[in-house]
């Protein structure tokens, strides 16, 4: 069943227009908890970018890692960190105006470039499934496999070696 | 079908709205969390670029997965800086951390 059919892409632009403003109030936002939270809901959108997108595995890898064990650290890190509820600290520095303008020329830059290339597209939507990822895991990218293992043991070690106290 | 240069736009405008809180917060955690918006917007190019060129539809997902995992890694890690350096400096604005300036 296509999702795209049932929902139709009018729907589909109100629903990257929405996690549009979703990602802005997070960055803009003063309260970081509340900024956290906008950081959850932008994520669930991803997520369901993904299902649209035919990759149910990833949209499902999405919102167990991102919005479950990501969002868990985030919201641990600022409770143990932040002062809230001071608004007279200022949450952003004195360079928002020259970041927007220079940011702003990128994307001017950025979207006719995106909008004369012409990609060779093919006419169906290519999808796969988590059997056959699995497969691709093992055979073709099993060095990558194997060395992301030993990545995330380091970055375990490493976690727990800077964040336990000296005594 | 949706046409691709629409979600390249989407992710184009996603990835800023990330470079804009990465340049302008002065939380680390806020910048932590900026991050993982550029990193999505990266996500979903691959996952768009997959499915709707002619390449094998695998290798785009497979690439999406490791970048989660290596954010997962970086998150943690980040994470713990962040709390050692608040332990030892009793601030996690990045313009108060100066102890390296001159």
């Amino acid at each position: 069943m296509d999702i795209f059919g049932l929902i139709g892409p009018a729907s589909f632009y109100g629903f990257m227009a929405g996690i549009l403003v979703l990602a802005v109030l997070t960055v803009t936002t003063r309260n970081l908890f509340h900024s956290a939270i906008f950081l959850a809901f932008t994520l669930i959108g991803v997520a369901c970018i993904y299902f649209f997108l035919r990759a149910e595995f990833l949209g499902g890898v999405q919102i167990l890692l991102y919005v479950g064990a990501i969002m868990t650290l985030v919201i641990f890190a600022i409770m143990l960190t932040a002062k809230m509820g001071d608004p007279s600290i200022p949450q952003s520095n004195r360079q928002r105006l020259p970041v927007f303008l220079a940011l702003a020329a990128l994307a001017f830059l950025l979207v006719p470039q995106i909008v004369k290339t012409s990609w060779k597209v093919v006419e169906s939507l290519k999808t796969t499934s988590a059997v056959e990822l699995g497969q691709a895991l093992m055979s073709e990218f099993v060095l990558p496999f194997e060395l992301i293992s030993i990545v995330l043991l380091a970055a375990l070690i490493g976690a727990i070696a800077i964040a336990r106290s000296d005594q | 079908m949706l046409p691709l240069s629409h979600i390249l736009i989407f992710t184009t405008l996603l990835f800023l709205i990330g470079l804009y809180g990465v340049l302008t917060r002065r939380n680390v955690v806020g910048i932590l969390i900026s991050i993982e918006i550029m990193l999505n917007a990266a996500n979903i190019n691959f996952v768009a670029f997959s499915a709707s060129l002619d390449v094998s539809p695998q290798i785009g997902q497979v690439f999406v997965i490791f970048i989660i995992v290596l954010a997962a890694a970086t998150a943690s890690v980040a994470l713990a800086i962040v709390l050692s350096i608040y332990r030892n400096q009793k601030t996690i604005y990045t313009d108060e951390i100066d102890l390296l300036k001159w």
